[in-house]
């Protein structure tokens, strides 16, 4: 903490930094979900290794998909596509907020020269069923981190408590390399043979997505997928655990789990394309909720989530 | 003597929850120290963002020794009961002592409790504290069962006396207690010892951390005023940031900034609520302007730059915020400016209640609602109308989006600018008001008119689709809208009976809750709105039939089937009789009792709360004079004799009592005194000075008591008895028309 730190030159720097970082401290450095997701906290190894008694620590990167906050790339830092920085550990470490601290100097933020606030900010997750008591991390008044310790997640306690924490990536590197629109933002290092900005691998991407998912997106498909992913996630919980071809028990509690993450992602889609009114919002959250509910229910039947 | 420090050490406390967490550490350590046996002299309890602390001045080294001593059985008694009182004691025969007495010989269990040291005492209501106390929200953290706020990570717990400091040993979930904490998180040395309380303090702040809330808030507000006096500004006080910041920072830093000038466009409320709520800013007003010019921000650390990095940054994210707030504002004032169209078209499809319809169904009800009302309270009906259709288009507004509690203020500013009237544009802030206890009523005739209506629509229409409140569950506010009622009646001209305005308000909603063509529909408000005159119930009600009869699918709507004798709606009368139970609470918390409401509720005319009250407080204040007092015991006891000859006689004494068959001076001294009080309460009723009439009624008392002492009622000659029976009528005539006087206790 106290080493002088340095600015990062990238976005891609401040990445390759907390990789470090963490990595350092103990964390198996996994790489993104192969799947579109709201959240971080969406990844099998927070939500499913949240649960049940085995230690765990993890860090990841997660690419991050929010189709009403598409902005056609030209809002300086709201996007529809951007990526999250994750830390889960379980149980949550004594020193939890000092290994955080730690990773904002590593990333060189000087904290004898900028002001860290924990401000109350309790996190929950209608769809996940899942909530936890934290704060909202300022850096000179912009919240750069949401640090979480996890009580319940798919309806169930949490025991041992997981420490999760959550980087806005894009907005922290902004902060930190005093950029003012996203797509200013150097990717690589600036003094590469070939510099990229931010705006050059996304700003094309968020105008497409934008488009897509506020006028493009089949409505039609999209309600039908729900149902699918929805029946499909079911349909997998109901297997009898025991394998007939090998005797295992093998409960397909992640297969099951991958759809709930796409009910939601369609949830999601089916929100920004305007089609979902008040009243039926809470219907299908509520569905999405009983799905991960019923996955963190089989998870915990599993070796992974069961209590040692 | 002794002195405690405790201090419990932990992870960021949610800076509202501070001030009651304090006081409940305070309360729960010296109650159980008391219930102990110990006694201290004084205690005070103090918080930061990272501890709880509370120091306890003049504790006794130990508790008192008790002697407890326990009556038992007659030493003759079976062996069953003595086997139980030796249970029950955990004493043996030979411990109990035998004691003589009147009836024989008595077990008697005497247990002598030894004083235990305070160090044992503290350890063990510390612990009960830690474990059971009452945050409003805790959490488990790391592999433990403990619960507290956030992670709880130290104890300190000390007792100082002449021999000096020791640490009372304690360990809660693996947490031992011990002499030392750290200081500021940032700006702290590490761990140090301390002896005591003083000591604390002093090293608190040598490492950078203010104990006491008191002294950082006196610390901000001085330096935030001298930020902004320096440069010819003012801060705009607010207490309740005040202390929330308070609880934000160990070591408080204000910093002043200067807002850009594309910002200072936007109203101050807006500037004011985006950095109070985003931020937890201060607004600095520059007073030549009357504008919000700048911001003060209080940092937590004190940095070798003079803070300008942490300035730069805050300003950075203000500058984003502010952006995003001048894009609602301008977007809202080019929808304004077109006449707010957008939101009217916008409003038809955001539903108010699913029975009750849209948002903009029910604004056309509050709109003719109010222009019914307006003459009522001195308001331009066409105003008030057209005050009420504008009064929640905001809703629409992306700033009220943005920031639902500038809802009303912003209706206000767009209303302006769409080219409403100042009274109009007035109704849309005031409307919303009284938003609760402590806030006041609108005034101004419009305003009141469109907050009377507002209010009254969303009660007859929960009514009516039978969503009252229930017990402790009121989730759309009724109790504070019907408070809100009474308030406004009472604070404005509002002379006339409620029932008439409920009763075709609750009419408009039976109609939203039926499915009825739109033909249908305008038909029957259009018959509704002629209704004026005497005849208004049994006119709603046939009205109400109709609907019902019209549509059809009924939804839900239990009124408009009632049988064609009820004159006024069984939903309506129950609000009213809610509206009633509100003003008994509210007349109560103005020292008026419930009986004496009630005594009053009783009388004709009781849908006029204005006339209530008055009648209640002339009532009340004649209860309490001796006359008043003694009168309600001569009418009881007049009432009484009469109502058993009634009973007995199977008559009604009505008939008028005649003085020349009065036979003593004092009967026709009663005869004398109902001629002079009817004379006044008479004129004085139908002027309603109660006053005057109460004091009429009660200058009764004397005679009636002269009567009752020198006259027997039931005299063996039947004319006599019967004239005076009459005579007792009049008595129970003249005071029932003043109020229900057997309503009243005592």
């Amino acid at each position: 903490m106290s080493e002088a730190p340095t600015t990062p030159r990238s976005f891609q720097e401040i990445i390759l930094r907390l990789q470090a970082y963490w990595a350092s401290k103990g964390c198996a450095v996994l790489q993104p979900y192969d799947m579109e997701v709201g959240a971080g906290t969406f990844h099998p190894a927070t939500t499913l290794r949240s649960l049940g008694s085995k230690p765990w620590a993890a860090a990841y990167v997660q690419p991050s998909r929010r189709p009403t906050d598409g902005r056609y790339g030209e809002n300086p830092n709201r996007l529809q596509h951007y990526y999250q920085y994750q830390v889960i550990i379980k149980p949550s470490p004594p020193d939890m907020q000092e290994l955080y601290l730690g990773s904002l100097a590593a990333i060189g933020i000087d904290l004898g020269l900028h002001d860290i606030r924990f401000v109350e900010d309790d996190w929950e997750s209608p769809t996940l069923g899942a909530w936890g008591l934290g704060w909202e991390v300022w850096c000179d008044g912009m919240e750069v981190s949401q640090f979480t310790y996890f009580q319940q997640v798919g309806g169930h306690d949490c025991k041992p408590v997981s420490g999760e924490l959550t980087y806005g990536l894009e907005r922290l590197a902004m902060y930190v390399m005093g950029v003012d629109h996203v797509m200013d933002m150097p990717f690589n290092d600036p003094s590469s043979l070939i510099p990229l900005k931010y705006g050059d691998i996304f700003r094309q991407t968020e105008e497409e997505y934008s488009r897509h998912n506020f006028d493009g997106a089949s409505t039609e498909m999209l309600f039908q997928h729900f149902k699918d992913a929805e029946a499909e996630c079911e349909r997998l919980l109901a297997f009898d655990p025991v394998d007939p071809k090998n005797g295992k028990t093998i409960i397909m509690a992640h297969p099951a789990y991958d759809q709930t993450i796409k009910a939601s992602h369609l949830f999601n889609l089916l929100d920004a394309r305007g089609v979902i009114s008040v009243t039926e919002r809470q219907a299908y959250i509520g569905r999405v909720r009983a799905l991960a509910k019923q996955c963190a229910d089989a998870f915990r039947r599993t070796e992974a989530g069961a209590d040692l | 003597m002794a002195d405690l420090l405790i201090e419990l050490f932990s992870e960021e406390i949610p800076a509202r929850m501070q001030p009651r967490a304090r006081d409940d550490l305070k309360k729960l350590v010296t109650e159980g120290l008391v219930q102990a046996g110990l006694t201290y002299a004084s205690a005070g309890a103090f918080s930061t963002p990272r501890r709880l602390t509370l120091s306890v001045e003049g504790l006794t080294a130990e508790s008192r020794p008790v002697r407890e001593e326990r009556k038992g059985p007659s030493t003759t008694a079976p062996q069953q009961a003595i086997d139980g009182f030796l249970r029950s004691t955990g004493l043996t025969l030979d411990q109990l002592e035998r004691r003589a007495d009147k009836k024989g010989e008595t077990f008697y269990a005497v247990v002598e409790k030894p004083g235990r040291a305070a160090a044992d005492i503290v350890a063990e209501v510390l612990e009960t504290t830690i474990r059971t106390f009452p945050w409003p929200k805790s959490m488990r953290w790391g592999a433990g069962t403990l619960r507290w706020v956030r992670p709880l990570q130290g104890i300190l717990c000390l007792l100082s006396d002449e021999t000096g400091a020791h640490v009372v040993p304690l360990t809660v979930d693996g947490i031992e207690a011990g002499n030392t904490t750290e200081g500021h998180r940032f700006m702290g040395n590490g761990r140090f010892t301390v002896s005591g309380f003083d000591d604390y303090v002093v090293k608190l702040k040598r490492a950078r951390v203010v104990l006491d809330t008191a002294e950082r808030e006196a610390a901000i507000w001085q330096a935030a005023q001298n930020l902004a006096f320096a440069a010819g500004m003012e801060v705009v006080p607010d207490a309740g940031l005040l202390n929330e910041v308070a609880g934000l920072v160990e070591w408080p830093v204000p910093l002043m900034g200067r807002i850009a000038d594309a910002f200072l466009s936007l109203p101050p409320e807006v500037l004011q609520t985006s950095m109070k709520e985003h931020q937890k800013f201060f607004s600095v007003r520059n007073p030549k302007t009357g504008r919000i010019e700048g911001f003060v921000t209080v940092a937590n650390i004190e940095a070798p730059d003079g803070g300008a990095t942490i300035l730069k940054g805050n300003q950075k994210v203000l500058a984003a915020r502010l952006s995003d707030a001048k894009f609602f504002w301008e977007n809202d004032l080019r929808v304004a400016k077109a006449g707010m169209g957008e939101w009217v078209e916008g409003l038809k499809s955001v539903t108010f209640q699913a029975k009750l319809g849209s948002q903009a169904d029910r604004i056309a009800r509050i709109a003719a609602l109010a222009r019914e009302i307006a003459p009522l309270v001195g308001a331009n009906a066409d105003d008030a109308e057209q005050a009420a259709k504008i009064a929640k288009l905001d809703l629409r507004s992306a700033m009220v989006g943005e920031f639902p509690e500038l809802q009303g203020v912003m209706g206000r500013y767009y209303a302006l600018e769409a080219g409403e009237k100042p009274a109009v544009a007035d109704a849309a802030r005031d409307h919303w008001r009284p938003r609760g206890e402590s806030d006041g009523v609108p005034t101004e005739p419009v305003s009141v008119a469109v907050a009377l209506a507002d209010k009254i629509d969303t009660l007859t229409g929960f009514w009516a689709i039978d969503e009252k409140p229930t017990g402790s569950k009121d989730p759309f506010a009724l109790r504070r809208a019907a408070l809100g009622v009474i308030r406004l009646v009472l604070g404005s001209l509002y002379r006339s009976g409620l029932l008439p305005v409920l009763d075709k308000a609750e009419a408009k909603n039976i109609f939203a809750t039926l499915k009825l063509r739109e033909s249908q529909k305008q038909e029957l408000l259009e018959e509704l709105s002629g209704v004026t005159d005497e005849m208004s119930h049994s006119k709603i009600g046939e009205i109400r039939r109709t609907a019902t009869s019209m549509s059809r699918v009924m939804i839900d709507a239990k009124s408009g089937a009632n049988g064609a004798n009820v004159a006024v709606s069984a939903e309506v009368l129950d609000l009213l009789s809610f509206f009633h139970d509100r003003l008994k609470v509210f007349l109560k918390d103005q020292g008026i009792r419930h009986d004496i409401i009630d005594a009053c509720l009783a009388m004709p005319g009781n849908d006029d709360l204005t006339l209530l009250v008055k009648r209640a407080e002339a009532l009340a204040a004649v209860m309490k004079t001796e006359d008043g007092a003694n009168l309600l015991q001569g009418f009881k006891r007049a009432n009484n004799i009469l109502s058993q000859a009634e009973a007995k006689d199977g008559v009604e004494y009505s008939f008028g009592a005649d003085l020349k068959f009065a036979e003593t001076d004092e009967e026709r001294a009663l005869f004398a005194a109902l001629d002079k009080a009817e004379a006044t309460i008479t004129p004085a009723m139908k002027a309603e000075d109660f006053a005057t009439a109460m004091a009429a009624m009660a200058a009764l008392r004397q005679p009636i008591d002269a009567f009752f002492t020198a006259v027997q009622v039931n005299s063996d000659n039947q004319v006599v008895r019967r004239n005076r029976l009459n005579l007792l009528h009049r008595i129970r005539a003249v005071c029932s028309g003043v109020a229900d006087l057997n309503r009243i206790e005592g």
